[in-house]
Formats: structure tokens, sequence, C-alpha cells
């Protein structure tokens, strides 16, 4: 008769926190929360805007409180480390070769963060562009 | 602890005693090159035969050495207790499968899944062994070359969450030698394997957790062919809206 009684070991539901690249794995989808509320208070915002002076002002009135202020902090920090962890994994989604020779990671890299300064300029250039005017 | 010796924690799990897995310690004597598997021997012939554990060739290329190492997956014949002098050693069984006794895991599920993604050259135009060889081109090669690698050990299954937390998910090897077949120019099944490319448990599943690739013992990277995977199962969609596909 076999004595067979393979033992499945339950995950826990804290399973994330053994290791430390998981964590940071979660960390890396948990800025998906900030970058979905962030949308959301922009949402409200256009919506105000859409409606009237009295709601937009309303609506800014509403982001200069310091939990806002606070939150969009946040969300920055959540959003920039969530490019960097993309930028990074980006290479993998793509097989490029020059020749016979597969083409390394850094370009690929690079090329993310030159767009990233890049549109960073133009829009905070837009900004001041808005502001100025 | 006598300097020259070093403690290992084992797990243990007897199924025809134990109703769940135990750790035991034990003292084995510390040298440099010694591997994690030497280790086990020297406890296997000189303090506890029961003990059990696979391994075979020695030199990181049969994979049957996996084992969790102080809860990383880690082949344990080129794991070196040198680099656990500060933080001791805890040797498991691999992560995310059932065990069938002490460090032994069954991994059958894993391979059931590799030959499911038919692993094999498919032509849809035989050719006749008369006509000779089909030629490849380095370049050919080299699209290809990197997840041809993988030798079967299941670290990456160990280091998966997701398959982890639902082991319908095919995993990273096999959807990575499904890959390394689609991108191999003599190949032409890859209709045939577009379904199981497509399948929640396809690509799908995967979240980008990249440990797969951390892990693995041969620098296959399967997290890659799995993100390459996703951008052809989303190419595969719209194609065949434009272009049904033929019934394979």
């Amino acid at each position: 008769m076999s004595k067979r009684k393979p033992y499945v070991k339950p995950m826990p539901a804290n399973w994330f926190m053994a290791n430390r690249f998981h964590t940071l794995y979660m960390l890396r989808e948990g800025t998906s929360i900030f970058v979905g509320l962030y949308s959301l208070i922009m949402l409200w915002g256009l919506a105000a805007l859409v409606k009237g002076e009295a709601a937009w002002n309303n609506w800014l009135g509403h982001m200069e409180n310091p939990i806002y202020i606070g939150f969009h902090l946040i969300a920055l920090v959540a959003c920039l480390y969530h490019a960097i962890t993309w930028f990074s994994l980006a290479p993998k989604a793509m097989h490029l070769q020059k020749g016979d020779q597969k083409i390394s990671d850094k370009p690929v890299v690079v090329g993310h963060y030159i767009v990233f300064v890049i549109a960073t300029i133009v829009i905070l250039g837009f900004v001041a562009w808005g502001g100025a005017a | 602890m006598n300097s020259a010796m070093m403690r290992v924690k084992v797990q243990r799990y007897r199924p025809e005693q134990d109703d769940a897995p135990f750790m035991q310690e034990f003292e084995v004597p510390y040298a440099d090159d010694m591997s994690i598997i030497d280790a086990l021997h020297y406890i296997k012939d000189n303090l506890d035969g029961t003990l059990s554990y696979r391994w075979s060739c020695r030199m990181a290329i049969c994979g049957s050495c996996g084992y969790m190492v102080n809860g990383v997956p880690k082949l344990g014949c080129k794991t070196f207790l040198r680099d656990y002098l500060n933080t001791g050693i805890t040797v498991e069984s691999l992560a995310n499968f059932p065990i069938e006794r002490d460090l032994v895991a069954d991994i059958g599920d894993f391979v059931e899944k590799l030959e499911e993604i038919k692993p094999y050259i498919i032509r849809q135009d035989a050719v006749s062994v008369d006509d000779g060889e089909h030629l490849q081109t380095p370049a050919q090669l080299t699209r290809y070359r990197q997840y041809s690698l993988c030798i079967n050990c299941g670290l990456c299954y160990a280091a998966c969450p997701q398959y982890g937390l639902n082991n319908e998910f095919m995993g990273p090897a096999a959807l990575t030698l499904l890959h390394r077949y689609n991108q191999d120019s003599r190949d032409q099944g890859r209709d045939e394997r577009i379904d199981i490319v497509n399948a929640e448990e396809g690509v799908w599943g995967c979240t980008f957790v990249g440990y797969c690739s951390e892990v693995c013992p041969k620098g296959v990277d399967p997290a890659s062919a799995i993100q390459q995977g996703k951008v052809e199962s989303s190419t595969d969609f719209v194609m065949s809206k434009l272009r049904p596909r033929r019934p394979s």
C-alpha cells in the first residue's frame, strides 16, 4: 500500500512580507492605489471646471488643504517609484538584436529616461507659459 | 559551536508518521568549498540515513537539487556554506510544490505543463530527411538561444507567487519553453500554441513580479519571455479580428 501523503504548505495572506523582492513588488503594485486616487481627484477638478467658475474655485480651495498637498506629494513619490521600476523592466518586453548579437538592456532604459526628461521639461514649460499668460 | 562545524536546519517530513513538516538541526563540518548538497550528503552518510533529497550531477545542469535556502530558491550544488556564515542555513523543499518527503518536492504538475506546450519543432510542410537538415543562421539562433538553456529545475515556480496562489497558471519555465519554440526559425507551430499563450492561465496569469528571472540559475530570464508572449498575444488578438486564423 502506498504511504504517499503529499503535504501542501498553505500560502499565508502576508506571503509578500517573507521575501524582500516580493515586498518591493507589492509596493510597486501598491502605487496604483495612489495613481487611481490622483486620477479621481483630477476628474473631480475637470468636472468642476465644466460646471463653472464657482465650482472651479471651490475645487482649487480644496487643493490648498494640507491633506491634499500631502497626498499629492505621496502620489508623486509613488508615481516616480512606479516609473523607475517600469523603466528598469521595459527591456524585458522586447527582443532587440544587431546582427547575431542581442543588444544590452541599457539603451532601452536610457531611452526611457531621456523621453521622461523631455516630457517633464515640455509639461513644466506649458505650466510656466500658462502661468505667465 | 565548534569553529570547524556549522549548523544546518533541514526540513523533515515523513508521510508515514508526520502530519506536517518540521525542522531538524544538524551539525556538519565546515569547509570553504562545501555546497548545500555536500552538507546533505554528510548528514545522510553520518548523522541520519533516512534524510531524503534529490540530486544528481553536482554541476548545475541536471536541475534536480532545487531547494529553498533561507527562503530563496537555489540549486544545492551551486550554493555554498561559506555564503551563510553570518545568517545560518535553513534548507526546505521547493516552495509552491507539494512536499513528498523531507526535501523532495512533487514537481509533477510542472512537468505536465512542460509537455502541454508542445516543446518540439512542429512543421506544417513536412520535409523529407533526404532534403537535408533545416539550416539556421547565428542571427536566427540568437532569437531563442537564451530560452533554450533552461534545465527544468523548477526554481522559477518556487519563486512565482502567482503559481503559488493558483497553480492553474502555466508558470515561468513552461511559457518560456513555449516562447523558445515559437521563436525558432525552423518551427511552424505558433498557431497550435497560441491558445495556451492567450489563455487566462497563459501569459496573462503573469503580473510581472520578475523574481523568476532573479532566481534562475542559468540566466534564462523567463520574465522577458512571458512579457514578449504578452506582446505576441496582443498582436494575435488584433490580427485575429482582421484575418481569422485557420482552424488547426
